[in-house]
């Protein structure tokens, strides 16, 4: 009966060790933290927004916003979907790239790259209020 | 054969076989509609918004120059020819010489008579002065065959935007060509323009049908986009005395029309790209009127989907408008005069919307 309560104290003593390293709690943040994290996302859109205008992103001097004004008809909140000229499902970026190969006569960027983040983080901020409605058409 | 000469036939061959292609592609709707009375009804092809863009050297962009060559060929095909043409504003992109003198070069093949409307991508890099060398008078009017037709300057702006705001004529020419960009500024038609509307309509007889050709829309849409004449109340009390106005626009790259009093509204398709209804953008409120059943949502895998031209025929001086859409069925927008509005000849009731003209 000792020897059982102790083992369940020595658990107890292991787990508040665990959770209190230094002072600082996983799920703890400030309003300061909040600010700066709002901070760290606008400035990727912002980074989004210049290369949305930029004339430089493909080869002929077409910018994204000359058809997508504020990323219009790109209806991120439809992704993934059937994306039915390619015959497959795809996600937001592959159309990125698409655009980017076709109108623009440039070259795809890495699915992961900073500069499709960014283009994707402006999207999605300009689409920010509307429903989710993956695959929809 | 010698290779030179085998290409020139070859080349000759393809030119031949693609005027037979396009002729076999031109709608039967093209047939002028007949009116009561019909010796004062004529037919004109308007073709907009061709935003010819200038790479480097000698290279544009191949997309936007295919759009207008494809309009000026199509448009020397009709068969009963039109009157004259008109073109609708944005022959450039960024208002620059090449630019121009190539949008001029492809426009020059057009077989008919053609007036000119200022863009503002034609204008904001010298203030329409290259333009004008090129196409005359930036606001004038005409008369044909019992139709006034009044074209105006409609996308000036502020002067202290246009005259001291920017460091260089270059910026200037950018920032006002971004639609979407918060630093633009809203189209007018400005003070003296509108003296001189006045002074021009005071000389004509109030039923004779006006026809007013602009840039931009002559109406509040969405100012975010300059879908938006600042000045549109008072260029509009100066149309309403009339029994029969009619307001055609480009700038908007899609299908609108409207009814204001007596003002009837059309807008013109773009040769170069479509642009989203101001409805797509979900952080900002937009007024698209009512009566316009939108075209169909664009397929960016065809190339030309959501571009086109328009034939108007003039009947009983009312405007009906042919528009050609290369990869939809082609629409009529045609002002009815039982209800007394614009409305689409076959989607105008609800229940007759396809899926694809719902705009989200």
């Amino acid at each position: 009966m000792w020897k059982r309560a102790s083992g369940i104290c020595a658990v107890i003593l292991i787990l508040a060790a665990g959770i209190l390293p230094s002072g600082v709690g996983a799920d703890e943040f400030t309003e300061a933290d909040l600010e700066r994290w709002e901070g760290e996302f606008m400035s990727v859109v912002e980074y989004g927004r210049e290369l949305w205008v930029s004339a430089e992103l493909g080869t002929n001097g077409v910018a994204c916003a000359q058809c997508h004004p504020n990323a219009a008809n790109t209806h991120p909140e439809t992704y993934p979907k059937f994306q039915q000229q390619l015959g497959r499902v795809v996600a937001l970026r592959d159309m990125f790239n698409w655009c980017l190969l076709n109108p623009l006569e440039g070259a795809e960027l890495e699915l992961d790259s900073r500069e499709m983040v960014a283009l994707e983080a402006y999207a999605y901020y300009e689409r920010r209020g509307v429903e989710l409605a993956p695959g929809k058409h | 054969m010698p290779e030179s000469l085998n290409r020139m036939n070859r080349r000759d061959f393809l030119k031949a076989s693609g005027a037979i292609a396009l002729a076999g592609t031109l709608p039967v709707s093209m047939v002028e509609l007949a009116f009561a009375d019909s010796s004062k009804n004529f037919t004109f092809a308007y073709i907009s918004d061709a935003h010819i863009q200038h790479i480097s050297g000698n290279s544009f962009v191949r997309n936007w120059d295919r759009g207008l060559i494809r309009a000026v060929a199509e448009t020397n095909l009709l068969d009963p020819k039109p009157d004259f043409v008109m073109f609708g504003g944005d022959l450039a992109q960024l208002g620059s010489k090449a630019e121009l003198d190539h949008g001029a070069e492809i426009m020059s093949k057009l077989n008919f008579k053609t007036r000119y409307v200022m863009g503002e991508h034609d204008y904001y890099l010298d203030l329409g002065e290259y333009w004008s060398e090129l196409f005359g008078p930036q606001h004038y009017s005409f008369d044909h065959k019992g139709v006034h037709f009044v074209v105006l300057n409609s996308i000036l702006t502020y002067d202290e935007w246009t005259f001291d705001r920017w460091p260089t004529a270059k910026q200037r020419m950018l920032e006002m060509a971004g639609l979407d960009n918060p630093n633009g500024s809203p189209f007018m038609v400005g003070e003296e323009q509108r003296k001189w509307l006045a002074d021009d309509l005071a000389k004509v007889k109030k039923d004779t049908p006006v026809f007013v050709v602009s840039h931009s829309p002559i109406q509040k849409i969405y100012k975010g986009w300059n879908f938006w004449t600042e000045d549109a109340e008072q260029v509009q009390a100066l149309l309403q005395p009339f029994d029969k106005a009619t307001v055609l626009y480009g700038h908007v790259h899609q299908i609108q029309y409207n009814q204001i009093g007596n003002i009837t509204f059309n807008s013109v398709m773009a040769t170069a790209w479509p642009w989203p209804y101001p409805r797509s953008y979900a952080q900002a409120e937009s007024h698209m009127p009512k009566l316009t059943v939108p075209m169909n949502r664009a397929d960016p895998f065809f190339e030309r989907d959501a571009t086109g031209w328009q034939l108007i025929d003039v009947g009983t001086g009312r405007a009906s408008l042919r528009y050609q859409l290369y990869n939809n069925t082609n629409r009529t927008v045609a002002f009815n005069t039982t209800t007394g509005q614009p409305e689409d000849s076959m989607y105008q009731a609800e229940d007759k919307r396809v899926p694809p003209q719902n705009q989200y």
